[in-house]
């Protein structure tokens, strides 16, 4: 069934107590599965995307924009040049120790819910520089939901990607206004 | 290493005798290596016609540790009117690491002493605003000298895990 | 404007100081992608920093590649093969294409015309496709090597490189058509930030925005290297250095770029003899040979997993120590083998005399000098870049002063600033 949520936390999963066993489930809970599953539908399927472009693999985002192999097609067609427009940033390319602090900036800034794929391998972990100028993998900032390693990578690889994230998406606890989101 | 001498070369030979420590062309390349307190004149005189190297092509640093005096400051100039390129090396130590700056004749100059100012600690004198073009500010220390570690990690904000 | 703006041409920033939407004064910041390239291969051996230069000026790296590998073979004393040669000069001008075809597109974009950069990406992705049959990459390359190039043309090429200069052709029609007598443009664009040639000379310009200043100065022409004193091509030239002319310069630098391709893929030489009778697949070789001498031919691809000596031949210089041996001697001769294992061993490799050596290639933005200091050792001592743009983009703060703010965008996207030659 789509969008079928477990158990939420706070119940100790080793110890299965004989009441939860044949715990039946209220039936408003069908109703908000059936919403999580639609909201979760309506936001994979519209992603504005920020392109945090710094270096080579931008040549390869172009590609993969523009009309050989198009990600309108996958709803993340329209590049939304403000943070507080988008809900996915894009860190395409090598992100250096001077522009570590812009990057927390733009991050910051989005609203919620948002979501980060690093793009090539100097977002996932510095790439081929180890050295004094480059931070190792932007997960050292920022938490990254998809990496797509390749340098540059292919843009077939970045559609995978993108599909990927359109799975977490899809999948994951949309968050509602009145409970606390659980990271 | 060929050592012959160009018509440029006898002459630059001949008009700053103490100061042209040698000159020769090495490779098809031709290149002279002067004295520090000279860099001004030769490039004045480079600069005027007939040779009229107008272009200042670039300005960089080699760090020789181990050896004394420490630094070489290598400029490249080119003449677009001769169509050739020269190389003019000078030797700094590392206990007076301060050089003139070209800044008045070439306004590129002003970039690229800061780069070398940045990844090397020399200082230009006459520079208008010497400062890192680089490395962010509040960085310590200069990168592409020899002694600096290649994995020396000084993060400009606070990193996770 | 900072780091991460609309302009995808890298990070930059730029801060400006209004008097309402007039410019009073600018001060532009670099170093926002100075990843430590000159440091890195202080610690890398000639032949492992390769995939590195690819990385420099990221939209043409078969320059980039070219620049390095011709500065180590001039500090070497290697003999290029005319084939070879033949293969630079095509990979190198369509390169120079694909550069141009990205600065004009973003140039294009940022002043609203949407249309041109996806008719230029279009016309990019063929050539792309182009170099990723020959060179099994479609960006960052490594094809050039010390000696020649890795590989072979693909059997197929002279298809692919038709299609590609057809389409190419007619979007820079297209293109023409769209923009050149443009009102809006033309508004944008001439007279905006114009240079004159003193200035630009004394800045240290070079390449097309040199050019469009009315500068005669192409390194192609200047100190001509590889086969271009063979080809006929015109340098064209500007008059007023504005954005306009230097738009203008790079359009008709790509038909100059395509015309020659064009020559060189008609005159190239043909290597003799590349058919091959029967032979055995290299991992039959092996087996066998462990049981009993194996004398018989190897057979592998021409193009890209392995060469025969025939074709080798024709590619790659064949000076010991600073290309990889055909496969055919690895696999079949003990010198072979030892030579193979001694190009990739540390410690050995291509180990060039020591000296100083600084060689210049025309790249998509001007003069691009590799300067090598070498010490005897696999290793480089120094190995400094001379950037073109970073000159150009030193200019910036003096064409912006006194202009709007919108005269930002189209001036510096007709700089063509790479970031990664910018900071190296």
């Amino acid at each position: 069934m789509p969008g079928r949520r477990e158990l939420s936390s706070g119940i100790d999963k080793r110890v299965k107590m004989p009441e939860e066993k044949t715990l039946r489930r209220p039936p408003a809970e069908f109703i908000t599965t059936q919403l999580n599953y639609v909201l979760g539908w309506a936001r994979k399927f519209s992603l504005f995307h920020y392109p945090f472009v710094t270096a080579c693999c931008g040549m390869e985002y172009m590609s993969a924009a523009c009309a050989h192999f198009d990600i309108d097609r996958f709803g993340a067609g329209w590049t939304r040049f403000s943070p507080r427009q988008s809900d996915m940033l894009l860190v395409v390319g090598t992100v250096t120790q001077k522009l570590a602090p812009v990057l927390k900036t733009v991050y910051d800034q989005m609203t919620e819910p948002k979501w980060v794929i690093a793009f090539g391998t100097c977002a996932v972990s510095g790439g081929i520089y180890d050295n004094y100028a480059v931070v190792q993998g932007i997960d050292a900032i920022i938490p990254v939901d998809v990496y797509i390693p390749g340098c540059p990578p292919r843009p077939e690889t970045v559609l995978d990607g993108l599909l990927k994230l359109q799975e977490k998406i899809q999948h994951q606890d949309q968050e509602w206004r009145w409970k606390r989101r659980r990271s | 290493m060929a050592m012959e001498k160009t018509a440029l070369l006898a002459l630059l030979e001949q008009k700053f005798p103490h100061d042209v420590e040698a000159a020769f062309t090495d490779l098809g390349d031709e290149v002279v290596i002067i004295q520090k307190e000279a860099l001004i004149p030769v490039v004045k005189f480079l600069y005027g016609k007939p040779h009229e190297y107008t272009l200042l092509l670039d300005i960089t640093c080699v760090d020789y540790l181990g050896q004394e005096p420490r630094f070489e400051m290598v400029y490249h100039l080119l003449s677009l009117a001769q169509n050739k390129r020269l190389r003019l090396k000078t030797r700094l130590s590392e206990k007076e690491l301060r050089i003139a700056s070209l800044t008045e004749l070439w306004k590129n100059a002003n970039w690229l002493e800061r780069e070398v100012y940045d990844l090397f600690g020399v200082e230009f004198e006459g520079h208008p605003d010497l400062r890192r073009i680089f490395m962010y500010d509040g960085f310590e220390g200069h990168p592409l000298r020899k002694d600096y570690p290649l994995r020396k990690r000084q993060p400009r904000i606070r990193l996770r895990e | 404007m900072g780091p991460s703006h609309p302009a995808m041409h890298g990070t930059i920033r730029i801060m400006l100081e209004l008097d309402g939407e007039r410019i009073l004064n600018s001060e532009v910041e670099v170093g926002y992608l100075h990843r430590g390239f000159e440091k890195t291969c202080e610690h890398r051996t000639y032949f492992n920093l390769l995939p590195y230069t690819d990385r420099l000026n990221y939209v043409s790296p078969l320059i980039n590649n070219l620049g390095y590998v011709m500065t180590m073979e001039k500090l070497m004393g290697v003999e290029v093969p005319e084939r070879a040669q033949y293969i630079r000069v095509i990979m190198s001008e369509l390169s120079r294409i694909s550069d141009h075809l990205t600065c004009l597109a973003a140039m294009a974009m940022e002043c609203g015309a949407f249309t041109v950069f996806l008719y230029k990406m279009k016309a990019r992705e063929f050539i792309w496709d182009v170099i990723e049959q020959t060179t099994g990459a479609r960006m960052t390359t490594s094809y050039i090597r010390v000696g020649g190039v890795r590989a072979d043309l693909h059997p197929d090429f002279d298809t692919v490189l038709k299609k590609a200069v057809t389409e190419t052709r007619q979007v820079l029609k297209d293109v023409h058509g769209l923009l050149d007598k443009n009102k809006i443009f033309l508004n944008r664009t001439r007279d905006i930030a114009s240079i004159s040639a003193e200035d630009a000379i004394n800045f240290g310009w070079t390449g097309p925005c040199l050019r469009s200043a009315g500068v005669y100065y192409d390194v192609r022409k200047a100190h001509p290297y590889l086969v271009y004193d063979r080809l006929h091509f015109e340098v064209p030239l500007g008059e007023r250095g504005d954005n306009y002319d230097r738009y203008m310069v790079r359009m008709k630098e790509m038909e100059q770029s395509l015309r020659i391709v064009e020559q060189a893929a008609v005159r190239i030489p043909r290597t003799p003899g590349a058919v091959m009778a029967d032979g055995i697949e290299p991992a039959e070789a092996i087996r066998a040979s462990r049981t009993q001498r194996v004398r018989e031919r190897i057979k592998l691809s021409p193009n890209l997993e392995g060469s025969e000596k025939v074709v080798v031949k024709g590619i790659l210089a064949r000076k010991p120590g600073c290309a990889v041996p055909p496969k055919e001697d690895t696999y079949t001769s003990i010198e072979g083998l030892i030579r193979h294992f001694k190009f990739f061993m540390r410690g050995h490799g291509i180990r060039p005399p020591k000296g100083e050596v600084y060689f210049a290639v025309e790249g998509g933005n001007g003069e691009l000098g590799f300067y090598i200091v070498s010490d005897g050792s696999d290793k480089p001592y120094r190995l400094h870049l001379r950037a073109p743009c970073f000159h150009i983009v030193s200019a910036l703060e003096f064409l912006i002063r006194g202009r709007y703010v919108a005269d930002v965008i189209p001036t510096f996207g007709s700089m063509n600033m790479i970031g990664g030659e910018l900071d190296r």
